[in-house]
Order: C-alpha cells, then sequence, then structure tokens
C-alpha cells in the first residue's frame, strides 16, 4: 500500500487537477445551485458521496465489465447511487430537497462523476478509487462553497439564512446585489477563480491553440500587393 | 473472455438486478418518512394560509389549533350530526379528499359547462379548517382550493376573514408551473397581493387575477389581482379556481351557514 497515491488521489483535484477550475466540468449545477449557501453544502455532500461510492463500485467489478457495455454499466450504477441519495433526501431534509429539484437527479449526468469513473475506477483499485472520487467531489466542493457564499453574502447580505449583512430593505446599510443572485454570475466567479489560480500556478495555463498573426496596417498590405 | 456474449448479457442482468434491488428498497423503506414529510409541508402551507405558522415550534402541534370541518359539495352544506359520524367512521378519520377525486363512490364527473377550473371529479365531501378565536368565535376558514393551469393542476388553501369575503392568504402547496413564470405564484410578493380582497360583490364571485397591474386608482381595486407577467394561462387558472370554489357549487352556501353558527 503506498500512502503517498492516496494522499495524491485525495488531494490533488482541490486545486491542482480540480475538476472545475481546470477541467470545466460540472459547470452546469455549480451555476444552478450556488446562490444559497445551505442548499449548496447538501449539493456537495449528494456529488461527493455520488462520486466516491459510484468509483468504489466500478472499480469493485472493474475486471468484469465487458467493454462493449462499460459505458451502460457504469451509467446504470451511477444513476441508482443518485436515486438512493434523492431518496434519502426526500426522508430527511425534506425542505433542501424541495429547492435542489432537479439537481440532484442532474447528478447522473455530471461529467465529473461519469469522467472520474471511466478515466481512473475502470484501472484502479477500489479503495484508491474510492479516494479518487471523495476528492473530486471536494474539489467540486471547494469551489461551490466559495461561490455560494460571495453569491449569498453579497447578493442577499446572508449566509445559510442567518443575516451578516442587514440590508436597507431590512432597515440595515446594506444594497444588494440581486445580479448575483442570478445564474451567470457564477460564471463570472468561476472565471474569477479560474483566473486567480491560474496566475497561482501559471503551468495550468493552456497554450493556445494557433498563434496570433501580428497585426498589419493597411499600407503594409498595400505594399505586399505591390511586391507580388 | 469478457466480451463474449454470454458473459456481456450476464454482467448486464446481474447489474440490473442488484440496482433495482437497492433502489427499490431504499424508495419503499423511506416512503413512510417521505410521506410524514410531505404531509407536513402541507399542514405548513395550510398554516401560512391562516397566517398562523411559527417556524420555531412544531408543525403537527400548531395544526392541532385548527378544528377541522366537512363540507358536502351536493349540498353545499357543512356535515353535521350522524351523517358526520358515519363518514368519520367510514374513512376512520383519515380523509384525502384528492384521492375520493379518483373513486367515483366518493365523487362525481362534472359537466364541462360547471366544470370552468377544470378538476374533472369534484369530491362529495370537502375538508376545510376553522381557527377560532380564544371566544370560541369564527376567526378564518382555510379552504382547500383547486384548478388546471398551463402543465397541471394546482393544488392550494386560501384562508378567508370572518366576514366570508375578505381574502386573508393564499397558499399553494403542489404545482406543476414554469418556474420563473407560473411558478410565480409561490413567490412572497404576489401572494402578498391578496389579503384584503374581496371575493363578492352583490353575490357574485367577481375576484380576478387580470392581465397585468391594476392601477392604483381603479376604483374596483378590491376586486382585482396583478397578474403574473408571463402567466397569462396561469393566472386565468387561479381566477376560475376563485370563480369554481367560491361558486353555489362550491363554498358559497357554507358562509351563511357558519354565520349562524359563530
Amino acid at each position: 500500500m503506498n500512502l503517498n497515491r492516496y494522499k495524491e488521489a485525495l488531494f490533488k483535484p482541490l486545486i491542482d487537477e480540480n475538476p472545475i477550475t481546470l477541467q470545466i466540468l460540472g459547470i452546469c449545477s455549480a451555476l444552478a445551485v450556488t446562490n444559497n449557501l445551505t442548499v449548496t453544502l447538501v449539493m456537495c455532500v449528494a456529488l461527493t458521496s455520488v462520486c466516491a461510492f459510484s468509483n468504489l463500485f466500478i472499480s469493485l467489478i472493474r475486471n468484469h465489465i465487458p467493454s462493449s457495455i462499460r459505458i451502460i454499466v457504469q451509467m446504470t450504477i451511477i444513476a441508482s447511487l443518485v436515486i438512493v441519495v434523492d431518496e434519502l433526501l426526500k426522508a430527511y431534509d425534506y425542505e433542501t430537497s424541495k429547492k435542489l429539484s432537479v439537481f440532484v437527479g442532474l447528478i447522473i449526468t455530471n461529467c465529473i462523476v461519469m469522467g472520474r469513473a471511466e478515466a481512473f475506477a475502470m484501472k484502479e483499485k477500489p479503495l484508491l478509487s474510492f479516494f479518487d472520487g471523495l476528492g473530486n467531489g471536494l474539489g467540486y466542493s471547494v469551489i461551490l462553497i466559495g461561490v455560494a457564499t460571495i453569491r449569498e453574502l453579497f447578493g442577499a447580505g446572508t449566509l445559510m439564512g442567518h443575516e451578516i449583512l442587514p440590508l436597507v430593505s431590512n432597515g440595515g446599510w446594506y444594497m444588494a446585489n440581486n445580479l448575483l443572485l442570478l445564474p451567470p454570475s457564477s460564471f463570472i466567479i468561476i472565471g474569477l477563480f479560474i483566473w486567480a489560480i491560474r496566475s497561482y500556478k501559471p503551468s495550468q495555463v493552456e497554450e493556445d491553440d494557433f498563434a496570433l498573426s501580428k497585426h498589419q496596417t493597411s499600407e503594409d498590405l498595400t505594399k505586399r500587393e505591390l511586391n507580388v | 473472455m469478457n466480451d463474449s456474449i454470454v458473459k456481456t448479457l450476464g454482467v448486464a442482468f446481474a447489474i440490473c438486478l442488484i440496482c433495482s434491488f437497492v433502489v427499490s428498497s431504499t424508495a419503499v423503506s423511506l416512503r413512510d418518512m417521505q410521506n410524514e414529510n410531505k404531509a407536513n409541508d402541507k399542514r405548513m402551507k395550510i398554516l401560512q394560509a391562516a397566517g398562523i405558522f411559527d417556524p420555531s415550534k412544531d408543525i403537527k402541534e400548531q395544526f392541532e389549533t385548527l378544528e377541522p370541518k366537512y363540507i358536502d359539495f351536493n349540498s353545499g352544506k357543512l356535515l353535521t350530526g350522524s351523517s358526520l359520524e358515519e363518514f368519520l367512521s367510514e374513512h376512520k378519520g383519515d380523509y384525502d379528499q384528492i384521492a375520493a377525486t379518483r373513486d367515483s363512490n366518493y365523487s362525481k364527473s362534472l359537466s364541462t359547462s360547471e366544470d370552468i377550473a377544470i378538476i374533472k371529479n369534484r369530491e362529495n365531501v370537502g375538508k376545510f379548517y376553522l381557527l377560532r378565536n380564544e371566544d370560541n368565535s369564527i376567526n378564518k376558514v382555510i379552504l382547500p382550493v383547486r384548478g388546471y393551469g398551463l402543465w397541471g393542476t394546482l393544488f392550494g388553501y386560501i384562508s378567508i376573514e370572518n366576514d366570508f369575503n375578505t381574502v386573508a392568504g393564499l397558499e399553494f402547496y403542489e404545482h406543476k408551473e414554469t418556474p420563473g413564470l407560473g411558478a410565480e405564484v409561490d413567490n412572497p410578493k404576489w401572494k402578498a397581493l391578496w389579503p384584503g380582497k374581496q371575493l363578492y360583490r352583490d353575490n357574485e364571485v367577481v375576484l380576478e387575477v387580470i392581465k397585468g397591474k391594476v392601477p392604483e386608482d381603479d376604483s374596483n381595486l378590491a376586486y382585482k389581482v396583478d397578474g403574473l407577467s408571463g402567466a397569462t394561462i396561469t393566472s386565468r387558472g387561479v381566477s376560475n379556481m376563485i370563480k369554481y370554489w367560491f361558486s353555489d357549487s362550491g363554498y358559497a352556501n357554507l358562509f351563511s351557514e357558519l354565520d349562524y353558527e359563530s
């Protein structure tokens, strides 16, 4: 047992290989469920557990999955886990499950879960895969919690429903920024996160797909034409 | 080896079997708790419609303060005395009027001309609630209402002041309207427009959701509610719902009786 590999599987996805900021996966739910920190936390727990356990189960049977139906087998396992999580939420946290509505069900289509199953769990040992799933779920959670904190705090003046910045409408001094409660604001915030992380770790910056050519003025062009 | 037809079918079958077992056993084992949550959610909406919901207290306990009553829609009168006892013993105190609409023994199919709210089947008996003052006089009546919107039926409760004309609150506990448009029936700002509105003028139901905003100098201000923008059909559904349930085939005849009682 190589402890370093487990550590790597668990901690690398937090910043170095973050599924949202490096791989740009799972953006849909990051936009939709981040206007309230409580809802976000429940969503993070749901996704992390689905990701960890789907990796575990898929890795357990990886040597018996026929390659022709491997995607559908992974999907079946992921979908079952998501339904179980959804049912548990409806039973134990009805209020939040009502707010999350379809987004718990949509974990099935979350690229992070499927991506880890296909890229990692199909090749590696169960426990290591479990940690990898856990790590990626946590990487997703870190970004979502960051986004949700900013959105709820500056959009509604509250955190997890508790008043932090008293709003003007409630007799306080803070004028809420309603844009932050709308989904497009998470695009901006995630964009800023990506910028910050890539400035801190320039190795994450992608290479240009093609180099921009030097700007030519019309004068240059006429000269060139004359040369021809 | 893994890719032989037998193994492929075998793995597919085994996975399906195990997954369906896991999913169905979770669903079955958690059903009671989920139903309890749903029932509590409905109780909360009833309390909210009555305007007495206190989130810090137990929902079930608060709900006990409301007095359940039954109305016979065929006659429009309260169920009392022996017919009430008979009814309660038949349903063992656990009457679900929405379930009753699916049973022709307990409901009546409405003709198209009667059915303005498009509810199709109307239960024979409706269960509503009274909120009483300390001196036992009626404070509010909380009545179940439903009507078809754009995508499905809206289920809700409306509470009426003891003049049996002024709306005190409206809450929907189930609907399938479009989020952001028709689903704005859940928007607290829109719901806040309802208290104070009047249902009847000259014994006719006139309260309606209009298209657009009600002008502030409108002489009929008390009979009109702002429409939901982008949700004309939902707004119309809510109007029809009010019109149906407060007509003679709904609660209209009940009020004179309740007035007498209090």
